[in-house]
């Protein structure tokens, strides 16, 4: 089971045998866009204006301006983005971004029906996670603890984690996510330095040409030409003139 | 006689280089499939330089409306790219002998500087290339290379499952990098053949006058005078051509 473009979400689940206490835990997230403050998918689209981030948090892909490169693929740390077969557009979870648009809450969270899955504010959110951190460390996780990785300025979707020192336990979830610097050197330094150096190209054309000017072929030139023709010609004369 | 007969020894003209019978002299460069496939290689380069850098950065974005929008430019880049492969194998295979570098090129490399104040005078002979034309030709052979090969890891819509997401992210940097140097080499290609006045009737009609070749190839210009005396005496004589001729064909 993967992602798809048709399937935004789903749950990824591991067994894990904890070595200090000899209990077997089930490790559950629900896996999805993590909808990151600075997502690396904005970063990697060359598409203006395709992939929007809201004043809210969401990041959200526009397909109609989506041209289906797959750039967002390799920007986003968590692998999410999949591309469309069918219309070839980028597809992931939009936090439902139409709902909260006119205060609902997203179809995860309303279906939910153990509140596994709260939906608020980010500072709301924060509180409710401190209260079930609680709970867990009540109950023995000591590293009970909130995912909300800074290498990717903090996200829009939190995980409350048991083991939050050790986050690849679920199912490979990123220990400390950031958008890769091959990503970063791709769409920074290169970039610039890239448009500079075709630049300077072009330009030093210019000025080469209004310094020093054309290499122009002289009448000497045209004589000697001629005359390397005429004596190899029958000893000296010019059979052709 | 010897030094002659060693330029034809050691000569760069390939097939189909002649000195024409116009006066004054005119040398026939490139045949007319030759520049048919140079135009090929030229369109499609030119095209993928502007779509690709449609794609590069969202500030040149716009520049693929001239492809008929995102999509479009997405879609048809990879396949102008194998055109540009074909046809630049195409070329590669009929100059690389002519591109092999030589002693000369490197005397006239120490006097770059003379090369670009176009101070020729002080220039060694040279055969159809010069090591600026090498430099172009050896350089956009191993560009174009590593574009081709690191573009079909980036092709999306029928690569992407084999291939990793990390390696992706590493071809997307080098092809983008690579491209770069490859369009800066493109924008000294054409800058050089604007900048040698005569140079663009060679892609144009294949021919150049007597003069530029003097100028610019003159063991190339020499070695088809002399190929083209053979030729006539050959003809002129040929049941009994004398041995004594350089390079003549009857003797083939």
């Amino acid at each position: 089971m993967d992602l798809t473009p048709n399937s935004f979400t789903l749950m990824r689940f591991t067994e894990w045998d904890n070595p200090e206490t000899g209990h077997l835990e089930w490790l559950i997230r629900k896996d999805g866009c993590m909808h990151c403050a600075d997502p690396g998918c904005l970063k990697a689209c060359p598409s203006p204006g395709a992939i929007v981030q809201y004043s809210n948090g969401i990041v959200d892909f526009i397909h109609d301006n989506c041209i289906g490169c797959g750039y967002c693929i390799k920007g986003c740390p968590f692998n999410i983005p999949r591309i469309s077969k069918v219309d070839h557009k980028a597809y992931k979870c939009t936090l439902c971004s139409d709902r909260v648009a006119v205060g609902q809450g997203p179809a995860c969270q309303k279906a939910c029906p153990t509140q596994a899955i709260v939906f608020g504010t980010k500072e709301e959110m924060k509180g409710w996670a401190d209260f079930r951190i609680k709970d867990l460390k009540s109950r023995g996780f000591e590293h009970a603890g909130l995912y909300d990785p800074p290498g990717v300025g903090g996200t829009h979707v939190m995980y409350v984690l048991h083991h939050a020192d050790r986050p690849s336990l679920y199912a490979g979830l990123p220990d400390n996510p950031s958008i890769s610097a091959v990503v970063q050197v791709w769409k920074g330094v290169t970039k610039y330095l890239g448009m500079a150096l075709m630049g300077a190209s072009a330009v030093a054309g210019l000025v080469h040409y209004a310094v020093i000017g054309g290499n122009r072929v002289t009448e000497e030139d045209e004589e000697n030409a001629e005359r390397l023709r005429s004596r190899r010609v029958s000893g000296g004369e010019d059979a052709r003139a | 006689m010897s030094a002659v007969e060693k330029v034809g020894s050691r000569g760069t003209a390939q097939s189909g280089d002649t000195v024409t019978d116009d006066f004054p002299i005119r040398v026939r460069r490139y045949g007319g499939l030759v520049r048919l496939n140079h135009w090929v290689t030229a369109v499609s380069l030119a095209l993928l330089a502007i779509s690709g850098m449609a794609l590069f950065t969202p500030k040149l974005f716009f520049l693929t409306a001239l492809f008929g929008g995102g999509q479009m430019t997405r879609m048809i880049h990879p396949w102008i790219g194998l055109v540009l492969v074909v046809s630049f194998f195409l070329l590669f295979v009929r100059f690389w002998r002519a591109n092999l570098p030589t002693i000369a090129d490197g005397v006239w490399l120490k006097k770059i500087i003379d090369v670009v104040s176009n101070r020729d005078e002080t220039l060694p002979e040279l055969g159809k290339y010069n090591a600026g034309q090498k430099f172009v030709f050896w350089s956009m052979s191993a560009l174009i290379m590593v574009l081709v090969s690191t573009g079909v890891v980036i092709w999306d819509q029928y690569f992407s499952g084999f291939v990793s997401i990390e390696l992706q992210r590493f071809a997307v940097l080098i092809h983008a990098s690579v491209a770069v140097f490859a369009i800066c080499v493109w924008i000294i290609h054409v800058y050089a053949a604007f900048w040698v006045k005569g140079t663009f009737g060679a892609m144009t009609k294949g021919v150049v006058t007597g003069g530029w070749a003097w100028r610019h190839h003159r063991l190339w210009l020499k070695q088809l005078v002399e190929q083209r005396e053979a030729k006539d005496v050959a003809s002129a004589l040929p049941a009994s051509a004398d041995p004594s001729i350089p390079h003549s064909r009857s003797q083939a």
